[in-house]
């Protein structure tokens, strides 16, 4: 009797090899290994910060990794507002609002159409809807500078060349491949009975798109609104070459101020103009990683 | 017969292939038929032409006497219920239910009356400010099937309702779904692969395979009588056990012959006269063969005892005869370890006698 209760006493609790401890030495290879691809990556920003908040005298003495000794704005509220491009003299400002004003209508539109006709690959497949998505597809590999000519004269044609809206229209078309192809795989991927209930249900194209492919699409509404916002933002080809001075987007005043050849190189305020540029895509990667490496995800996964 | 839907002709094919083959059926008023087959037998791509989410290469459909082959689905008076559901995830159950009607434009209080009526009919009152995601897979499936419900239609069609249940749900839902039936007295379509669903709730059962309806007829027909191989080989669990053998007339008496026994057929009734030599198929259900239990001038054959299943109220022996494994049902009470020797009886007016080269029923 007491043999057995010292035998069941003895089965009970975890069996078998404890897990690996925290620090194995296999894991200190990864840690050691990721570390040094983080600092890697992180250490062009901090000399950026840095060197923003140092004044020129500081600057001249050559060490790019010490902290300021005394922390100065004022290279960040010349870089906003008074440094000198070309004949303006009012900063990244005004090329800030240029590019709030091409992204925010460009990211709209494109989403817009890119979703509908997701839906409608998906779901309302007609005569030659694979045929279309394959050549829709295929634009997306045709390097952009083939295609920067013609789309110069078709623009010209519509009377749209040089202005905004002429921009925001040439997003929207490139942004299409991409965005459909994501749309597309989002809605496919949903249950197909939905989309049949919806039918039953007496909904026709638009009705089952408002009321039960959009408040679906919430998800892939987003990756597409980062992947647009980012993307367009960044542009410097297409608002070099569709824009006039007056529109041009805040990268191409950026390489102005940077590129200007007259007078002292003022790498504080480059650098401070470089980190506001680059401002609106590293929030948006940092508040929405998480749906970023999904939208991706989403977009590898099916083709 | 008043019939509610019928089909004539319908044909439809996926590039080369051939899905449905000139099918037609009539479905009479408030009948609950079964499409019964294997995954690939076309059951669902009928249902979804009658729904008209699919459309036909020829023929036509009619549903109370109308052509609705060309039809959107709003117009045919069909409500149908999914598999998965398919419910809208993001409206709540009440939304998901008056969908159609908004869409439709109905006016308020009515929709109101008819959602009030389907959620006390289905028992989902308490759900109805709850969204899909908070409900079991049972209260899942009765929200889908007040959405056909509400809408007053004329012919239910169910798409594999039960099959994402565990078997004890699905059990449930079988019995009210046909305790709902009998209250409503709509046509139901209901297709499955469940051929415990299919005799259970049908009034008919269509059984298909590679687009062809095998046989259409009251489940007690279609498991007793199968009009060829394929149907009797498809209902029952476990398959019925087919022994092959001849007919052989001795002084006017036909005779069963398999391997060196003989089986009197006089309790068979043939639908055609039995001529000898001829290469049949013997089917016998499990349930049809007495174990140790002949009656005086039974055929007795000797088997031995394989494997033995017992299952409660049942008890299901795997026997080995002649080469052959066949199986056998009895009263769960009775036990038999391997290898037992024992005498098997068969109840020759329940079997089923088929051409071997046709495969049609005799």
């Amino acid at each position: 009797m007491a043999e057995a209760a010292i035998h069941t006493s003895a089965l009970q609790g975890p069996q078998g090899r404890r897990p690996k401890s925290l620090l194995s030495p296999r894991r200190i290879v990864i840690y050691g290994l990721l570390l040094v691809a983080a600092f890697y990556y992180i250490l062009p920003l901090y000399v950026m910060i840095v060197t923003s908040l140092k004044g020129m005298p500081e600057i001249r003495l050559g060490n790019i990794f010490s902290p300021p000794v005394e922390v100065t704005f004022e290279p960040w509220v010349k870089a906003w507002s008074q440094a000198c491009t070309g004949l303006n003299c009012d900063g990244l400002s005004r090329g800030f609002w240029n590019t709030v004003i091409i992204t925010v209508p460009s990211v709209l539109v494109s989403i817009a159409v890119a979703s509908v006709n997701g839906y409608a690959l998906s779901n309302w497949r007609f005569r030659g809807s694979d045929l279309f998505f394959t050549i829709l597809i295929i634009g997306a590999f045709i390097p952009y500078q083939v295609m920067l000519y013609p789309m110069v004269i078709i623009l010209r044609t519509m009377g749209l060349y040089g202005s905004l809206s002429g921009l925001i229209v040439v997003h929207t078309v490139f942004g299409m491949p991409i965005l459909t192809l994501l749309f597309r795989n989002y809605f496919t991927a949903l249950p197909a009975e939905l989309f049949k209930a919806a039918r039953v249900d007496g909904a026709g194209f638009w009705g089952i798109y408002f009321h039960i492919m959009l408040p679906m699409a919430v998800p892939i509404m987003v990756v597409a609104m980062i992947l647009q916002v980012t993307g367009i933002w960044n542009d410097f080809l297409f608002g070099v070459v569709f824009t006039k001075p007056d529109y041009y987007p805040m990268t191409v005043q950026l390489n102005n101020i940077v590129n200007s050849v007259q007078g002292v190189k003022e790498y504080n305020v480059n650098m401070a103009a470089t980190i506001l540029t680059g401002a609106v895509p590293l929030a948006v990667y940092f508040l929405s990683g998480r749906y970023f490496v999904r939208g991706i995800a989403a977009g590898a996964v099916k083709g | 017969m008043n019939t509610s839907v019928s089909i004539k002709n319908l044909s439809l094919d996926f590039g080369a292939v051939s899905v449905l083959k000139a099918l037609d059926l009539d479905i009479a008023d408030g009948e609950f038929l079964v499409l019964l087959g294997s995954s690939g037998c076309g059951k669902s791509t009928l249902l979804n032409c009658i729904a008209g989410l699919l459309e036909p290469t020829g023929g036509q459909i009619f549903i109370k006497g109308r052509n609705v082959t060309w039809l959107e689905p709003k117009d045919r008076g069909i409500g149908m219920v999914f598999q998965s559901y398919a419910l809208y995830p993001q409206m709540t159950v009440e939304k998901n239910l008056s969908f159609g009607l908004r869409i439709a434009g109905m006016p308020k209080p009515e929709i109101e009356k008819r959602v009030a009526r389907a959620a006390e009919i289905l028992q989902i009152g308490p759900l109805l400010k709850r969204k899909p995601a908070e409900l079991s897979g049972g209260q899942r499936q009765r929200v889908a099937i007040g959405r056909a419900l509400v809408r007053d239609v004329d012919v239910f069609l169910f798409d594999e309702p039960l099959s994402n249940l565990d078997a004890k749900l699905r059990a449930e839902l079988r019995v009210e779904l046909k305790r709902l039936h009998q209250s409503l007295k709509n046509t139901m379509i209901y297709v499955t692969h469940d051929q415990i669903e299919a005799l259970t709730l049908a009034d008919r059962i269509a059984i298909m395979k590679n687009g062809v309806i095998q046989q259409l007829d009251t489940p007690d027909v279609i498991y007793h009588a199968p009009k060829n191989l394929f149907v009797a080989g498809f209902i029952g669990s476990p398959s019925m056990n087919f022994l092959k053998g001849e007919i052989i007339v001795e002084e006017g008496r036909p005779f069963f012959q398999t391997g060196g026994a003989r089986l009197p057929l006089d309790g068979y009734r043939a639908s055609e006269t039995l001529a000898s030599g001829r290469a049949v198929v013997l089917g016998v259900r499990p349930e049809h063969i007495r174990v140790n239990e002949e009656r005086d001038g039974d055929p007795v054959r000797e088997a031995v005892v394989d494997i033995e299943e017992p299952m409660g109220a049942d008890n299901l022996l795997w026997l080995k005869l002649d080469g052959h494994v066949i199986s056998v049902r009895v009263n769960g009470a009775r036990r038999f370890a391997a290898g037992t020797p024992v005498r098997l009886s068969f109840d020759m007016s329940m079997a089923s006698l088929f051409d071997a080269a046709t495969e049609l029923r005799i």
